[in-house]
């Protein structure tokens, strides 16, 4: 569609007009999905629709957040209905186009079973039995026998021929025991029995009566607001996200509001940064509106570097649009017409679709001069970081724009001031901006339905450690950490007890699992000494040593830190040295002062950001596991590693 | 006494200068007048020599108009920026948090080990070089490493040894 | 533009306090009687915020700002001392020596040094974290200044003198966290470097990580040789900053103490080298008479007395070459007719004479053999330079009483000098000085009584200018110190003859250091424009104190044109007394 200029008429064609209805497949190809083969899979999958000479659309799209179950294809029918297989190989996409596609066969082993669940049948013909022990341990895996099982039954009705029986790769519940759902009306039973399954066959499918006392009822706890189109549509596409209603926020702001009635929006929207500080982003722009200049600058921060952590960089790839028009919108709320994305080098795919989104944006006016129409010009521009976590901070990431060091400086004068190149500025993380698009779409006020009264809205963590799924979840703030890590991730891998959640990263500390009931807001994580930050969550279980964490993240820091100021230079190498020390079992009675000591100095004097929360995974886990240090320290190098003392 | 061969050497030095100095002005004219290049050119430098040679850093500071002070300053500060050439292969080890509780420094440690055997066998030092970086995104198949490009999840040191020896018998 | 300044008010300590808007906390608090230890912070210099020792409480702030890099605002309750404070402030302290070296009975700075001091009132008493020291030769490859990196604390203020007050950019900090290090750009020696010595790295070190090259000892050896003749002079700016060192305030002219302090040191002739800038100024003003009255050569002139600016032209604006004065500095003009004319007269074998320099400037020391004219009188003119600092150690080495020495004056005939020789120490003062002369040269009688200070030129401006009117001709003069400063003027010069239009100046003094020699690399510690300022006085002071105030009325100057030299710009005045530039790399790698 390059070369064409849109009108706010034609979006409206794109809003109205339905996405053509054919089956389709789509490959997750973010750079987890890539890295696990989905190239290989997406080659596959268009090999055999050539040779089957399948009226099939396959395409490409985001990270469906689920990293433990790379490379993922989605499937749909022209009725809408869709099918997740995770854990694809070549083989098993061929068969896909085969068996699935053509003939509505499902693969074994491979289904993603969906988290809406059904709660009716409706007198519907059910076709596939999904089953999955999800009380599993390595070794007494029930899925088998209940396969058979089930089997047998339908054998009993003559119904073996035409209803197929799976083992799901996943159900999305854990713990439940055995778990089996019908397709396609996704009614879910949990903690089956033996002689349940004749009831499910009978009662349920045969008699098309819902069993209440087995129903899994209750769907997904998330709620994809920033990630809405991540997986669904194709980000290197614009048309995609037009149909999907991309740019409805923009055309909103452009065309019916003036710069303080967005600004106004926002506020009543109450969403607060997601790049760590969780500053009112209304605000942000407010005071980037306020002083006079010749011009105005918007920056997106995608410099996300937080070890652990790839939120941002699983919305650019899978919808940048969606980012862009956050910025575009930051823009004509401040007055810039100048954004830049500084985006951290080691995402090249990141860089390719953000810079893909630009050209063709530019292509079809929606950058550039008069755009649709409102007398708004603004051009946006890639930037690259260059391998240094610190370029995050605001004055550091201006300072490595305009080639120098990224080193931050003193604040005030803060961005909003005095900025790239002393021109106002106003930097937001990719999430704010790709919640901003969509709160200028549907209004501040339903966005601000979701969440806390002080920490309103959804965010997205990055699950990962030792949990059983690692992913990606985007849940409304407020739940609590349990549910995310157990419920929707499916809790310790292996079923060992989890110690600790870390959230986040390097500026944050630990959270014992006694307080996993804590909810997830800015406020509730600040009391206990750790933080939101830009949502990193590593779970850790018995096996784990505290020392070694804390060891881990201040590492982190002194190999980040700029080296600027003395306090976070040498205090971080020094409190370095004093973790290893004790963690290699020739502590002394006196480190834990000068660490203690050192903390403080660092929290109070060190310039920014990254200095003064580095002691925080220390401080968090001397406050909650100081025993971990003490054993370490009286017991010199005999301390029981805590690996051991775990008994695992 | 110079020979023939040193003259065609000093011909070929004189050659690679000057195609150089080329590519740096092309690179340089590429970006010009356009805002917070520097660090965009010394990419478009590394991705085109492999890192950041002192010549080329003499040139670009010529081009520019800029010192070499300045040049020196921000290669040093950004750990992408390499003053020295890479190996042949690089083998990146994720010291990610995910990567990192899952056992990324064993790997590294058989890494090393298995190259020192490797370099004791006579591949030449260097010819591996072997980093470590940030969470590459892919904490679902923790530990990961990336060998040239290639993503490699849920490894095992032993897994590791096979990479490398599948590397070599390249 | 002058505007009445906003002024706000707070509290500092519970006392309240008022500055003018954008007033530092640092320099409010300092105002108010209260010092916040700093060791970044340098008056001349924007705050880095480096070391983090300024920090203070504000009620109502989680955070403690830095005193030095947060301006005071309406109604802030500030804290500057309190027991915390004091900790954090001796946890940092701590932190930063153990990357130090324990080496301070045998460091350059020793007694003098901000990181001892403050180490010293906080009281840090044990080592109780690991060292970490950088293990790395110091860099003695120039032989102004020493870099020993092992005492460097990245304060980073050496860069800032180096990269944005002089334009140099020697010096540069590379990598980052623990590694990171000030080094000479690019990793290589300071000699291979663009430095041009002029040592405001030096001078702005708060610690002995830079310090000039120290050669008191040579001195003492030839002035322990009974064959050696030694003989000294002493620079413009070394008579008002030199006491700083004994408890003098900033300004205090010493002139004759200094005198007698060098023959008590066994100097066996005392020389001042303000008569030689009252030479230099003869040949000088007579170059520009023939550039601008006669035009022959190419204007503007431009000033080549300060060694560095003369090494940065040299690498940096070559094009410029030929608009610098060939008149040789001061300290070589008065080495050569010491070892010729003086020599002769007093019958001294040259070959036995010793010069020794005592000057505010650490690239004098790379002067005195920069080209085979600095040995024009057969023999190298100037043997040794003694920085201001130097010079002190000196006198408190050989036990002498500074303050007690009485007052003297200096051996005929190099001794006598005009204010307008003891104004070269400023910026503006050269000048001055010439154009005092030139006036006269051009029209035969001296300015008038109240148009001989030439007010527009004077000041501590980054950049002067002037037009002064001779007979009807209208000479315009522009006056920058401090390197940065200079590249402006320079550009200007550049764009008009690229336009073919006629030169913006006719006459440009150039001196490397802000202030001029006044600030000089190698003037006593402890550098800021209020010292400058009185430093400045001091000369200013001098000059109306003298009965005679042109170069060309000194008498000592007219005997040596009659005895020797002939008169300026003669062959034996140029053989002796200019010098020639030519171009340099930048790098010498
Ligand atoms: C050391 C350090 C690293 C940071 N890294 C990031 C980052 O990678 N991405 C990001 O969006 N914000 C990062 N931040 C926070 C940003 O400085 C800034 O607060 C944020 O981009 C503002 O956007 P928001 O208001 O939308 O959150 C970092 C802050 C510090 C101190
Ligand atoms: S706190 Fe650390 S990263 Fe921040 S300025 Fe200081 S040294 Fe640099
Ligand atoms: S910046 Fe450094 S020197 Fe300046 S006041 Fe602060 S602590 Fe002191
Ligand atoms: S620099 Fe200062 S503290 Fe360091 S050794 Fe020298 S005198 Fe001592
Ligand atoms: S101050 Fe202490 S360490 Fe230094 S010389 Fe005196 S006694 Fe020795
Ligand atoms: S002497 Fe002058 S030019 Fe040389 S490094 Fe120091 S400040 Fe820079
Ligand atoms: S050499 Fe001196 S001025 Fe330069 S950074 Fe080091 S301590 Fe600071
Ligand atoms: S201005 Fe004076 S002190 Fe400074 S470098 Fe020049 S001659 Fe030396
Ligand atoms: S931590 Fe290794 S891929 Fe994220
Ligand atoms: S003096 Fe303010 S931070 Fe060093
Ligand atoms: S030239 Fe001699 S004091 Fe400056």
């Amino acid at each position: 569609m390059a070369g064409k200029r849109l009108t706010a008429v034609d979006l409206e064609t794109y809003w109205a007009q339905p996405p053509p209805m054919r089956p389709w497949v789509r490959v997750g190809m973010d750079t987890g999905g890539i890295a696990a083969g989905a190239r290989h899979v997406y080659q596959a999958l268009l090999e055999e629709q050539e040779e089957a000479r399948a009226q099939i659309d396959i395409q490409q799209t985001g990270s469906l957040g689920l990293s433990y179950a790379d490379p993922i294809v989605v499937t749909g029918d022209a009725s809408g209905r869709t099918m997740m297989f995770g854990a694809m190989d070549p083989e098993s996409a061929r068969a896909l186009i085969r068996d699935h596609v053509q003939d509505g066969h499902l693969l074994e082993d491979r289904v993603i079973a969906s988290r809406d669940r059904g709660c009716e049948l409706n007198g519907q013909q059910q076709v596939a039995i999904l089953v999955k022990d999800t009380s599993a341990g390595k070794d007494e895996d029930r899925t088998g026998f209940f396969q058979e099982l089930i089997r047998e039954e339908l054998a009993v009705h003559e119904l073996d021929g035409r209803i197929k029986v799976y083992r799901a790769m996943d159900m999305g519940l854990y713990q439940k025991g055995v778990c089996v759902q019908l397709l396609p009306s996704r009614v879910t039973y949990a903690h089956v029995t033996g002689p349940d399954i004749r009831r499910i066959i009978d009662e349920s499918l045969r008699g098309g009566r819902v069993l209440d006392d087995l129903l899994q009822a209750g769907g997904d706890p998330q709620e994809r607001i920033v990630l809405r189109h991540c997986g669904r549509i194709d980000p290197d596409q614009l048309e995609s996200y037009l149909h999907a209603g991309g740019y409805r926020g923009l055309k909103r702001a452009l065309l019916e509001m003036t710069p303080e009635e967005v600004i106004e929006d926002m506020k009543t929207s109450g969403l607060r940064g997601r790049g760590g500080a969780g500053f009112p982003t209304w605000l942000k722009w407010q005071l980037t509106r306020e002083p006079k200049a010749d011009r105005k600058i918007v920056i997106c921060n995608a410099d996300e570097g937080d070890p652990g952590a790839f939120m941002d960089r699983s919305i650019l790839e899978g919808d940048p649009h969606a980012v862009l028009e956050g910025l575009m919108i930051s823009a004509y709320a401040i007055g810039a017409d100048k954004g830049f994305f500084y985006i951290r080098a080691e995402y090249p795919l990141a860089v390719e679709r953000v810079q893909r989104a630009i050209d063709e944006a530019r292509a079809t006016g929606l950058l550039g001069r008069d755009i649709l129409g409102s007398g708004f010009s603004f051009d946006a521009e890639v930037r690259l970081g260059a391998g240094a976590f610190v370029c995050g901070e605001e004055t550091a990431l201006i300072a490595s724009i305009e080639g120098r060091r990224g080193s931050p400086e003193p604040r005030p004068p803060y961005p909003s001031i005095k900025g790239l190149w002393g021109y106002p500025t106003s930097i937001n993380n990719v999430e704010t901006l790709a919640a901003v698009s969509v709160i200028l779409d549907r209004g501040g006020a339903w966005y601000a339905g979701f969440g806390t009264e002080q920490s309103r809205g959804t965010k997205v963590f990055a699950v990962t450690g030792k949990v059983r799924n690692p992913q990606l979840v985007e849940v409304p703030m407020g739940i609590p950490i349990r549910t995310v890590i157990e419920d929707i991730c499916g809790g310790a891998d292996r079923g060992a007890r989890i110690k600790a959640v870390q959230t986040g990263g390097p500026s944050g500390g630990v959270i014992p699992g006694t307080k996993m009931d804590t909810p997830v807001t800015y406020e509730s994580l600040q009391e206990l000494g750790s933080i939101m930050g830009s949502g990193g969550m590593l779970v850790m279980d018995e096996s784990d040593s505290m020392v070694d964490v804390a060891k881990f993240y201040l590492g982190f820091c002194v190999d980040e830190s700029c080296g600027k100021c003395a306090p976070c230079r040498i205090g971080g190498f020094q409190m370095l040295k004093l973790l290893e020390r004790i963690h290699g079992g020739k502590g002394k009675a006196e480190d834990l002062t000068t660490i203690r000591d050192i903390c403080h100095c660092m929290q109070t004097a060190s310039l920014c950001g990254l200095g003064q929360t580095a002691p925080n995974p220390v401080l968090s886990t001397l406050k909650y596991f100081e025993e971990e240090y003490l054993d370490l320290m009286e017991a010199g190098q005999n301390a029981p590693d805590p690996k051991v003392r775990a008994g695992r | 006494m110079k020979t023939k061969s040193a003259d065609a050497e000093l011909g070929s030095l004189l050659d690679w200068v000057e195609g150089m100095r080329k590519r740096v002005r092309e690179i340089a004219r590429e970006w010009e007048g356009r805002e917070g290049n520097l660090i965009m050119i010394l990419h478009a430098i590394q991705n085109e020599f492999g890192y950041v040679p002192r010549g080329v850093a003499n040139e670009l500071a010529r081009e520019m108009g800029i010192s070499m002070a300045r040049i020196y300053e921000v290669i040093t500060f950004y750990h992408y920026f390499r003053l020295t050439p890479p190996g042949s292969h690089t083998v990146q080890v994720c010291m990610g948090t995910a990567c990192y509780l899952k056992g990324a420094e064993k790997l590294h440690g058989e890494l090393e080990r298995q190259l020192k055997l490797m370099e004791a066998s006579g591949v030449r030092k260097g010819e591996f070089h072997v980093e470590n970086v940030r969470c590459i995104g892919c904490c679902g198949m923790a530990p990961a490493v990336v060998m040239d490009g290639d993503t490699h999840g849920r490894l095992c040191p032993d897994a590791v040894k096979d990479i490398l020896k599948r590397k070599r018998g390249k | 533009m002058i505007r009445q300044a906003t002024m706000v008010e707070a509290r500092i300590n519970g006392l309240p306090v008022k500055a003018p808007e954008g007033t530092s906390i640092l320099d409010a608090a300092r105002r108010a009687g209260v010092r916040i230890p700093t060791l970044c912070k340098h008056p001349d210099l924007l705050p880095t915020a480096a070391c983090g020792l300024c920090i203070v409480k504000i009620a109502g702030d989680r955070k403690m700002p830095r005193a030095c890099a947060t301006a005071l605002q309406n109604g802030m309750d500030i804290t500057t001392h309190d027991g915390e404070l004091t900790r954090i402030r001796r946890t940092i302290l701590e932190l930063i020596l153990s990357t130090h070296p324990n080496a301070c009975l045998t460091c350059g700075r020793s007694g003098n040094c901000e990181l001892q001091t403050l180490v010293g009132e906080f009281g840090v008493r044990n080592d109780r974290l690991e060292k970490h020291i950088r293990d790395v030769p110091s860099d003695h490859s120039n032989g102004s200044i020493i870099i020993d990196f092992a005492k460097c604390i990245n304060c980073a203020r050496c860069v800032q003198v180096c990269q944005e007050v002089q334009n140099v950019w020697a010096l540069s900090i590379l990598h980052r966290g623990i590694q990171m290090r000030m080094a000479p750009a690019g990793d290589i020696s300071l000699a291979d470097s663009p430095c041009i010595k002029c040592g405001q790295c030096a001078a702005h070190c708060p610690t002995g990580a830079i310090v000039e090259h120290d050669e008191i000892a040579a001195v003492w050896e030839a002035l322990g040789d009974p064959d050696t003749f030694c003989s000294v002079q002493i620079a413009p700016s070394v008579r008002v900053a030199l006491g700083e060192e004994f408890g003098f305030p900033p300004g205090t002219n010493l002139t004759r103490q200094i005198y007698a302090t060098m023959r008590r040191l066994g100097f066996k002739a005392v020389f001042d080298t303000n008569f030689s800038a009252d030479l230099t100024i003869m040949e000088e003003a007579s170059e520009f008479v023939e550039r601008f009255a006669h035009g022959r050569g190419s204007l503007p002139l431009i000033t080549s007395c300060c060694p560095a600016w003369t090494d940065y032209m040299e690498k940096n604006h070559q094009d410029l070459i030929n608009n610098f004065s060939t008149a040789k500095s001061p300290q070589q003009m008065l080495g050569v007719v010491a070892k010729t004319y003086f020599s002769e007269k007093m019958g001294i074998d040259p070959s036995k004479h010793f010069q020794v320099s005592i000057m505010p400037c650490t690239a004098k020391k790379y002067e005195l053999e920069r080209t085979d004219e600095m040995f024009a009188s057969g023999y190298q003119d100037v043997d040794i330079t003694l920085t201001t600092r130097e010079l002190a150690r000196m006198i408190k080495q050989s036990g002498l009483v500074f303050s007690e020495m009485p007052e003297e004056d200096a051996d005929s005939v190099l001794g006598e000098y005009t204010g307008a020789g003891t104004i070269f120490g400023t910026t503006g003062g050269v000048m001055e000085a010439a154009l005092r002369t030139g006036y006269y040269f051009v029209t035969g009688e001296n300015l008038p009584q109240d148009g001989i200070e030439i007010m527009p030129v004077r000041g501590l401006e980054g950049v002067k200018e002037a037009e002064i009117d001779i007979q009807g001709a209208k000479v315009r003069v522009a006056v920058a110190h401090g390197m940065a400063n200079v590249d402006k003027v320079l550009d200007r010069v550049r764009a008009a003859r690229e336009r073919g239009e006629e030169p913006p100046y006719h006459f440009i003094e150039v001196m490397a250091c802000p202030g001029g020699c006044i600030g000089g690399g190698g003037q006593p510690y402890g550098i800021s424009n209020e010292v400058r300022r009185k430093r400045m006085e001091g000369l200013y002071q001098d000059d109306k104190d003298r009965a005679l105030r042109c170069s060309h009325e000194n008498p000592s100057i007219k005997q040596i044109y009659k005895d020797f030299l002939g008169e300026p710009l003669s062959e034996k005045a140029e053989r002796l007394l200019h010098t020639r530039y030519k171009p340099r790399k930048t790098y010498r790698r």
